[in-house]
């Protein structure tokens, strides 16, 4: 029989309704709305036990409390009660867990097999690739070569980064090379002013009048939450309760639309508006009697003992920075420069902050002193409310190292990068000079270079110099936990445990006025074949031998760590920080450790080094202008770096939900965009969303414009943290990297960088 | 041909087509089942859909799995001495441990007790190497669904076989039916296809006998949930169990 037309549609009809009269379509759309609500490609949290377990951050020192179902991490959250941050947690911290897990973490042991930075790698053994290390370091060694060996890490405190020194010592290398951060200059400033070999410390949380030069207060300066925390304290209260917060920056960044004012000046003019304030404060005779006359020294004129007369930092800023001097060389009137000092110096507990941004850069050692005798002049020195040193909490001491002929031969050769020689002797270290003199040489300064806890390659100035000295460095061990810039250029890298996997002490965070220690314990466990830093330094020690091998008389790392804390460990393990929380600053007639034993206006330290001082000017915290990099008649614009909260710029990559945190106005898909005032862009006839090219005299990239009224017209920022290589998709190639745009403007009397900018210009394309 | 004949020849043609007209009704036999067609069709398409439906699409919709040990309920509960929640414990946070990890296992299991292979099997591949079994949960809800044992089994006091019938006195594990849509259980949706069947605490009212001619639970639908909720007086609003 033919099927015909009508016969198919009754068919159809029939099977229709036996269809509708089965399950089929009921139990379909069922599954399908199920399906549809449980997309199976989306990740959900494991099902498991529910654990909470205290550790604390590597990144910003805050105790944290992680979140865990089985062994699965899920959620990092502030830990409650912990003295840094109290259950506040910074936005990197809390996205930590996708660099734990994420694809960039570095598997295992990798030896380069193709061309440095192709991406090419072969797995290895630890056995293996500790067996390089000590091969290359051995060999090094036998040839007189020690002084060859260079350590790059981004703290040197803490028992890991005292592994490394201890190692370089033993070993026969001064050159351990600490990282750049607004620490290099705040420590050479308080030594010098104060007397003390320690960081700055701040009260911030009792300050009731904050002068800010240009810090990130809200943008992630000091230890991130902890100076979030004191900014919520500054807003609480009434009127009158209130503190008032004061920003200085040539930039609307958060901390100055948050500011109760908000004095925009030209860039890198800050130390001549510190000077500008202490002129109006010494003039009105607003200044701290008690601590100026009985506690510092050369406030005024004085003699020495051979009957020179010196000037004092009284005549001096007296002398040259009045009002309208120093509004000439700000762009602030002097009205609004007498007004704030008066203010400043009237206020109840005042207090003066310095370190751009993050506080990621070096700076100005002058301009770091001309803010920090602001300090001096309100006598908030080691006060509540005031600036005093960090301390740390009491350890014990290893043994003394024994060192043979060739440690202390190499040890006692001049530093790779010039710190601590005869022209920069009160200088540690000099993170952004290395490159330079490495490709300033014929011959091979740097044989091994050995990075821990840092990415030189990417944050260091001038990367186009940074890639031309790591080409010239035949071996470069990376520990990273990711596969960072510095990683990717290392010929072998040997991967740290995340902090989340394993043992060290967490030192008092930048900037806390409380000695604090804090524990770092593996809450997860190793997700990848690594092996701790401080183990594989014992493993490579013992393996050289000899003298080196005997400097570490431990087993292993975790014996190091129990063995510092020492009594403290069982309180340490227990409770996961020491807190000593009854600690107070001495009082200022026990306070300086300086050669007149006062707070020094004048550094004397500087002629008992032996440098060469041939006026009272190189000894007084004065403004030298830093002039940006650049001819202003090729690059008429001015580019600053600014650091935002959401971007991480640092040794650690912007986790992927930061990413998404950036506005459209900042990085839109791979393309970043640069704040230009409008009357900027109206006098070279740019508009908003405009392809243009930046061009400074170290580099050039393509960017978009975003008219931005916040930014002084003539002055252009591009945030820092962008421009990565390595990674992946997520974060290499948006953007740029500002280190690639910025030289190094050294400064005279540190040899630190004191680059805040570089000149520029923008071409529409 | 001339105009005369042509006309003759129509004619003749005519004639012919009337007197063939005329014969048809005689040649044609009465064929009654032609109305039977349309009915045949619509019958064929209703029995092989309903086929389809009821037989076919459910051999499909799910496939078949099976657990990775046959473990047996009974030998256990009679090994311990708090029932399920020698197992299936509550934490000390009230949070419910569900399947038990590896660990609990091998808190008896760490060397063989017996000579079953299925012992043996579950210390050679898991115990020793230290890996997790990989249990199926039959009673896995979507990911959408919040689900609490303790407001169910320590408030509502409810029995365990009350949603997960009478597994405890199971001697095997039975194959797991799997979605191949959304990969849940058939549990979920119940062993019925059309979705019919008693309510999984209906066991509860059942006697003994009758319970253990079950050998697995009943479904665990939202609106299973919904009418236990209604029932007890519960509230049965969205975020109640959709966080």
């Amino acid at each position: 029989m033919k099927l015909d037309r009508r016969g198919f549609i009754q068919f159809s009809l029939g099977a229709g309704a036996g269809i509708t009269l089965s399950p089929l379509p009921w139990k379909l759309t069922d599954d399908f709305s199920i399906w549809t609500q449980n997309w199976p490609w989306t990740p959900v949290p494991r099902t498991g036990e529910v654990t909470h377990v205290n550790t604390v951050s590597k990144h910003c020192g805050s105790g944290i409390t992680l979140r865990k179902v089985g062994d699965r991490a899920t959620k990092i959250e502030g830990r409650k009660g912990y003295p840094v941050n109290d259950g506040g947690i910074s936005i990197q911290t809390a996205a930590d867990l996708q660099l734990l897990y994420g694809p960039w973490r570095v598997p295992g042991p990798l030896r380069r097999v193709g061309k440095r930075g192709s991406g090419h790698w072969e797995n290895i053994s630890w056995e293996k690739a500790i067996g390089d290390v000590v091969q290359k370091l051995s060999d090094l060694r036998r040839k007189g070569k020690s002084h060859t060996v260079a350590c790059i890490l981004g703290s040197d405190r803490g028992t890991v980064p005292q592994l490394f020194s201890r190692f370089l010592k033993a070993y026969g290398s001064p050159n351990f090379i600490r990282t750049a951060s607004c620490d290099d200059t705040y420590e050479l400033a308080m030594s010098l002013m104060q007397g003390a070999a320690a960081s700055v410390a701040y009260d911030l949380e009792h300050a009731k009048y904050i002068l800010s030069f240009g810090c990130g207060l809200i943008e992630g300066w000091g230890s991130t939450v902890r100076v979030i925390k004191a900014h919520s304290i500054w807003r609480s209260g009434n009127l009158k309760e209130r503190a008032t917060l004061v920003q200085i920056e040539p930039r609307l960044s958060n901390t100055a639309a948050k500011a109760d004012q908000w004095y925009p000046i030209n860039p890198g003019t800050e130390g001549a508006l510190a000077l500008g304030l202490a002129h109006v404060i010494i003039k009105k005779s607003l200044y701290h009697t008690d601590f100026v006359e009985n506690h510092t020294f050369g406030f005024e004129d004085w003699t020495d003992d051979s009957g020179r007369r010196h000037i004092g930092f009284k005549r001096l800023v007296l002398k040259k920075y009045s009002p309208n001097a120093v509004s000439r060389i700000t762009g602030l009137s002097a009205k609004k420069i007498v007004r704030l000092a008066t203010a400043f110096a009237k206020a109840d507990r005042p207090i003066a902050v310095w370190g751009r941004g993050k506080g990621t850069t070096s700076g100005s050692l002058y301009e770091c002193m001309a803010v920090h005798a602001l300090n001096a002049l309100v006598g908030n020195i080691n006060k509540i409310g005031g600036v005093s040193t960090l301390p740390e909490v009491a350890t014990e001491t290893w043994p003394k190292v024994d060192q043979d002929h060739i440690a202390r031969t190499g040890s006692g050769m001049p530093r790779i990068d010039g710190a601590g020689g005869s022209r920069y002797p009160f200088t540690r270290y000099l993170p952004e000079r290395w490159p330079q003199i490495v490709n300033g040489h014929k011959a091979c300064l740097i044989e091994a270079l050995l990075v821990h806890e840092a990415d030189p390659y990417y944050t260091t100035l001038d990367s186009a110099a940074v890639a031309r000295a790591f080409d010239r460095i035949p071996f470069v061990v990376s520990f990273s936990t990711l596969m960072d810039e510095t990683a990717y250029h290392a010929d072998l890298i040997l991967p740290n445990p995340h902090y989340l996997e394993r043992w060290e002490d967490a030192p008092t965070p930048t900037g806390l006025q409380v000695p604090i220690l804090g524990l770092v314990r593996p809450v997860v466990s190793p997700q990848f074949d690594t092996r701790h830093a401080g183990d594989v330094i014992l493993t490579i020690a013992k393996r050289l031998g000899g003298v080196v091998g005997d400097a570490f008389p431990w087993e292993d790392y975790e014996t190091v760590l129990k063995e510092t804390i020492g009594d403290k460990w069982d309180t340490l393990e227990e409770a996961g920080y020491i807190e000593e929380a009854d600690y107070t600053p001495p009082v200022w007639e026990n306070a300086f450790a300086t050669a007149s034993g006062k707070f020094e206006f004048y550094i004397t330290a500087f002629e008992q080094a032996g440098m060469k001082i041939n006026k009272d000017l190189q000894c007084l915290p004065h403004y030298e202008p830093a002039q940006p990099e650049g001819n202003p008649a090729t690059y008429p614009l001015i580019l600053i770096p600014v650091e935002l909260t959401r971007l991480a710029n640092g040794a650690v990559g912007n986790p992927p939900f930061c990413m998404k945190t950036l506005e459209e106005t900042e990085l839109k898909k791979n393309d970043l965009f640069i704040e230009v005032n409008p009357k900027t862009a109206a006098k070279y006839r740019l508009s908003e969303g405009q392809d243009t090219m930046l061009e400074t005299p170290r580099g050039k990239a393509r960017v978009l414009v975003h008219l931005f009224e916040g930014i002084m017209p003539g002055v252009i920022a591009i945030p820092k943290g962008l421009g990565h290589t390595a990674y992946d998709d997520y974060l290499a190639g948006k953007g740029v990297n500002t280190n690639s745009l910025m030289g190094v403007t050294e400064d005279p009397i540190s040899g630190l960088s004191a680059t805040w900018g570089i000149r520029a210009k923008l071409t529409r394309v | 041909m001339s105009t005369t004949e042509e006309k003759e020849k129509t004619v003749a043609e005519g004639e012919q087509e009337t007197a063939e007209h005329a014969a048809a009704p005689e040649q044609l036999e009465p064929v009654t089942w032609r109305f039977l067609i349309p009915i045949v069709l619509f019958g064929v398409g209703f029995v092989v859909s309903l086929f389809i439906g009821w037989v076919i699409f459910p051999k499909i919709i799910y496939c078949e799995k099976h657990q990775p040990i046959d473990f047996s309920h009974s030998v256990h509960q009679e090994a311990v001495d708090e029932g399920c929640e020698s197992c299936h414990f509550f934490r000390e946070d009230g949070s419910f441990s569900g399947i038990p990890k590896l660990e609990n296992c091998a808190e008896c299991h760490e060397e063989a007790m017996g000579e079953n292979p299925e012992e043996a099997k579950l210390i050679e591949k898991y115990v020793e190497p230290g890996k997790e079994i990989p249990w199926l949960t039959y009673a896995s809800q979507p990911d959408c669904v919040f689900f609490s044992h303790a407001a169910h089994i320590k408030m509502a006091e409810l029995e365990c076989a009350a949603c997960h019938g009478r597994i405890g006195d199971s001697d095997h594990t039975r194959p797991y039916q799997c979605n191949i849509l959304t990969g849940y259980s058939r549990d979920i949706w119940g062993w019925n296809i059309a979705g019919m069947g008693k309510n999984a605490w209906d066991w509860m009212k059942m006697d003994d006998s009758a319970r253990m001619k079950m050998d697995r639970p009943a479904r665990m639908k939202m609106d299973d949930c919904g009418d236990c909720h209604e029932k007890r007086g519960t509230s049965n609003a969205c975020f109640v169990c959709h966080k």
